[in-house]
């Protein structure tokens, strides 16, 4: 993906190098935080728990009023020119040095490791791209790695599923932070479902483009979450979360998936340490 | 699909091919056991992740190093092969390969070819254009076999047959073979290997595929279980391989990595029962082996890949079936609704190159995106980057230069180009989003219950009372 | 232009201006983890062999004839293809005109096209030399000669090999380098790893496809 600066265009690509594991920053003072445009309207209180999360971890949260979408759907659909317009102008409200964090592990993706390949000809961008997706974490990255937050639950026992968005599960790990906050509830039990790391078929205009398949692949997924003896179905992405609720719903299902940072809120309000603020 | 083979799938009809497959219990029960297999061998052949994520690596490195000096490699193949021998043919199309592979059967009168397993001669519909003018290719693979004994095309690259179950075999045998009715698969492999003997020796001119054609020493490398592929480049007087002009490497060492992960990640195996390494003809001394080899080089559209950085990392393919494996589009709908030759994920990204955009306009849409394929490639093809640029090569205005592409813009549309302005304009200003945000979420009890496709599996989805900008507004302030 | 010209000056002209990727060839990974003691190798070789239904014995320089003679007799077969004006052909001559065992042997001594027929249905065994084999994997090197062609590892259902211990080498890359493969290949270069196979009907193995139904290699710990 990322090519030497001094190499042509034409040049021959090879794969960036082997990342190591992520080296985290001590708990900051701020944050921002990028509230994604299917949150902002389907999922705003899911939003305002992570807000919450992150204050009840002593962390001031900015939200810039100025912020829209990170890019994604026009980048994936083939729109270059317009998601890099989008992007563009998410960049300058984050110029800061405090961290950004995402409850959504797709578009933290986005900004983690796509914005390079958008503005890959733009080398004074470039710079500003690269100090971000220094500084950009999903949320439950962010609160485990970064906040080393100790969760007590407050909650009865429960079975849990947890679904992670694939693209944010192979660019930013997200099922690893989900299962090891999760681990930390004491009365919850994370149920694996059958096909656990397939896709749910969202995938953006995929979901509306391919129909067919894509509701298969979203039917297949109720199925297993349906199958897993889960009582409980979190996720840290809302497209994933509006597919899969939207099939549950359709097929006259009580069950539905709740966005992490809710559930995270819930079970532990009664019994967090730090408190509400 | 049923067990009646119907006229061969077609890309541009994608859509309806993807429908008809997912209406197909048998065939999704079919897909979804043998990628679960496939995925699970593979699995098991990389405990360490390590060392796959280094050997991964090690595979792009050498793959792209020879595609950074792909015109010198082939010229050196070139030479070595004559050197050894062998007669090495150049086509730009599957027209020019065809004339090439018949020029070679005239000039031996021959009626009659066995074929190993061969991805670019199914590029050349080589069966087809030689049956129109009376020889006979006869596929000696197992799972070739039989899709050809339904007059089918692969459904695998790897795996041809994998869309039929021991049963519908074991009809297929009982009509076309008049054998017994057995579903037992030992017995089954019997009879092909019985049907199948004699054809090696009788056969005029054998015809391959090539995994990797060695430049250092003039080299053909052939992977294979059956022996199949031993036989055809063996017993008959005549071998031709046919390739594509990416599969060559620079030095004889660079295929230990490549070998290993091709074997591992196509079907799980340490290495394949035969790796069969061809450096020419039978030599005056010797009692085996063809008198002649032919090597057709062919491009049918690799040098379009190539020409640009990024999509010229398509040519690192090794044609393993691993993203196929892998992908969930794939496992539900199966090979041949894409209606190509190579099917699933690699398919998508390599074929618009031969046949054009416009031919496979469906293809690179058809992708979730969910980037399993890319995760597993054993050279490090970053596919759904890839997809996505070849969905910008189709919304691209169609003559707007520089033309990338055969067949851009084949999804171009005013309209659609205007709601993403719309959407831009939308999403740069931070009024309109709020103010438009603000209209959509006040106006959620008019949001209609069916909306488009979305609804046919789902409940149409509805926006919150208030926004995030406006609920963190209150809580934080303006910002 | 022929259609060679024309392929290369597009793929010349593609890479107008950029440099060729170095070569920075990783010995160490195709290499340590693939290593074994000395000790080790021919165990290492047998697992992987018996893993995909490769029958293997220990045998020595002077003993391997009659375990040839016994694995025949245990499966009925009264005639063996030799190469016989190879060594251990030779030596295979000699031991069954010398004990005088119930075996007819079969010399590949004349051009396949003189004897196909009897070659692919009536020659059920046969017996060759390696080159080596590769402990990782579980593989025999075969460099077909004239003396010994490559169809005497390919076409008789029952395929017997003989296998000099020390010529087991740790992997691909040590063999390759040992015997210096990249200074010249011959016509045709082997690596067998078991009896052939197939998994191509529902994804079920069966043993026995087109080559050999079963491979016994003999492996001689004194050579």
């Amino acid at each position: 993906m990322n090519r030497p600066s001094s190499q042509p265009a034409n040049a021959t690509r090879v794969a960036p190098p082997l990342e190591g594991p992520r080296v985290y920053p001590a708990r900051p003072s701020d944050v921002y935080l990028f509230g994604t445009c299917v949150l902002d309207v389907f999922f705003p209180s899911a939003g305002m728990d992570a807000i919450r999360l992150l204050e009840r971890e002593g962390i001031r949260v900015h939200f810039p009023q100025a912020q829209s979408c990170c890019g994604q759907p026009a980048y994936t659909s083939g729109y270059t020119e317009e998601a890099r317009a989008v992007a563009r102008a998410q960049l300058a409200l984050f110029a800061g040095e405090w961290p950004l964090v995402v409850p959504s592990g797709s578009c933290a993706g986005m900004f983690r490791h796509h914005y390079r390949e958008l503005f890959r000809d733009e080398p004074e961008t470039l710079a500003l791209v690269e100090a971000l997706a220094e500084r950009t974490f999903e949320l439950a990255e962010f609160l485990l790695e970064v906040c080393k937050v100790r969760l007590e639950d407050g909650g009865a026992p429960v079975k849990v599923a947890l679904h992670t968005s694939c693209s944010a599960r192979r660019e930013m790990g997200t099922h690893l932070h989900g299962r090891a906050l999760l681990a930390q509830l004491s009365g919850v039990e994370r149920v694996d479902h059958d096909h656990e790391s397939e896709c749910c078929g969202f995938g953006g205009s995929f979901s509306v483009r391919m129909p067919d398949i894509s509701g298969a692949m979203v039917r297949d997924k109720a199925a297993a979450l349906k199958g897993s003896g889960a009582a409980e179905v979190v996720s840290a992405d809302c497209g994933c979360l509006l597919n899969i609720n939207g099939c549950l719903e359709k097929q006259g299902d009580a069950l539905r998936g709740e966005h992490l940072a809710s559930f995270l809120l819930r079970r532990t309000s009664a019994a967090s340490r730090g408190g509400a603020k | 699909m049923s067990d009646v083979a119907h006229a061969p799938a077609q890309p541009i009809a994608f859509k309806r091919n993807a429908r008809e497959a997912l209406a197909d219990p048998q065939l999704r029960r079919n897909f979804r056991g043998a990628m679960d297999f496939l995925m699970d061998k593979r699995r098991s052949q990389f405990p360490d992740g390590d060392e796959l994520e280094r050997l991964r690596a090690f595979g792009n490195r050498v793959r792209a190093r020879a595609l950074s000096k792909l015109p010198e490699l082939l010229e050196r193949l070139d030479a070595r092969l004559s050197r050894n021998g062998v007669k090495v043919h150049w086509a730009e199309t599957v027209d020019e390969a065809n004339a090439i592979v018949h020029r070679i059967v005239e000039q031996h009168a021959a009626k009659k070819i066995i074929k190993g397993k061969s991805m670019v001669s199914e590029e050349m519909e080589m069966n087809h254009y030689l049956g129109d003018r009376g020889v006979d290719c006869l596929e000696s693979d197992m799972g070739e076999f039989i899709v050809q004994l339904r007059a089918e095309k692969p459904a695998h690259i790897i795996m041809p047959a994998i869309h039929l179950n021991a049963g519908q075999v074991a009809q297929l045998f009982h009509d076309k073979l008049e054998v017994d009715y057995t579903e037992d698969v030992d017995r089954l492999i019997q009879i092909g290997r019985e049907t199948l003997r004699r054809n090696f020796f009788e056969a005029d001119i054998g015809v391959s595929g090539v995994n990797f054609a060695i430049a250092e020493t003039g080299t053909l490398l052939l992977v294979e279980n059956e022996g199949n592929g031993r036989m055809s480049t063996t017993v008959p007087p005549v071998h031709i391989a046919v390739t594509g002009i990416e599969k060559v490497v620079e030095n004889l060492r660079d295929v230990i990595p490549l070998l290993s992960l091709l074997t591992r990640s196509a079907t799980g195996q340490a290495i394949t029962t035969y790796v069969n390494m061809i450096s020419g003809p039978r030599k005056a001394d010797e009692l085996d082996g063809p008198q002649e080899v032919h090597l057709v080089l062919l491009d049918n559209g690799r040098s379009q890949a190539f020409a640009d950085g990024e999509l010229r990392q398509t040519l690192n393919c090794i044609r393993c079936g691993a993203c196929m494996n892998h992908c969930p589009v794939y496992t539900r709908i199966g090979g041949h609704a894409y209606g190509t030759v190579y099917p699933g994920p690699i398919g998508k990204i390599v074929t618009p190159h031969m046949l054009g955009l416009d031919a496979t306009r469906d293809l690179p849409t058809a992708s979730s995106m969910c980037g399993a394929c890319g995760e597993v490639c054993p050279v490090k093809i970053p596919i759904p980057s890839l997809l996505r640029r070849l969905r910008e090569e189709a919304v691209r205005a169609p003559a707007a230069a520089p033309q990338h592409v055969r067949g851009q813009g084949a999804k171009y549309s005013r309209k659609e180009t205007m709601v993403w302005k719309a959407w831009r304009t939308l999403n740069t200003s931070p009024a309109l989003y709020r103010a438009a945000l603000y209209a959509g979420t006040r106006l959620r009890a008019l949001m209609p219950a069916h909306i488009g496709p979305w609804t046919d599996h789902r409940s149409a989805p509805k926006p919150a009372a208030r926004t995030l900008h406006e609920l963190a507004r209150e809580h934080l302030g303006d910002q | 232009m022929n259609a060679k010209e024309r392929i290369l000056g597009k793929l010349r002209g593609s890479l107008q201006g950029t440099t060729p990727i170095v070569d920075d060839y990783d010995i160490e990974l195709l290499n340590e983890p693939w290593r074994y003691p000395p000790a080790e190798r021919v165990a290492r070789l047998r697992q992987m062999l018996g893993a995909v239904h490769g029958e293997s014995q220990l045998s020595s320089t002077t003993g391997w004839p009659m375990q040839v003679i016994e694995a025949l007799a245990q499966r009925n077969i009264g005639e063996l293809l030799i190469a016989p004006t190879t060594p251990h052909g030779q030596q295979f001559a000699d031991f069954v005109a010398r004990t005088g065992a119930p075996l007819r042997l079969k010399a590949y001594d004349r051009p396949v096209e003189e004897w196909k027929d009897e070659l692919f249905f009536r020659t059920p065994a046969s017996l060759t030399g390696t080159l080596g084999g590769i402990a990782a994997t579980g593989s025999l090197v075969l460099w077909p000669t004239p003396q010994e062609p490559r169809l005497m590892s390919l076409v008789p259902p029952l395929h017997m090999a003989l296998l000099k211990a020390s010529e087991v080498l740790d992997n691909l890359y040590q063999f390759m380098h040992a015997h210096r493969w990249a200074d010249g290949m011959p016509t045709n270069a082997l690596l067998v790893s078991g009896p052939s196979k197939t998994a191509d009907i529902q994804q079920t193995l069966a043993y026995g496809a087109h080559g050999p139904k079963e491979l016994l290699v003999l492996i001689l710990e004194d050579a």
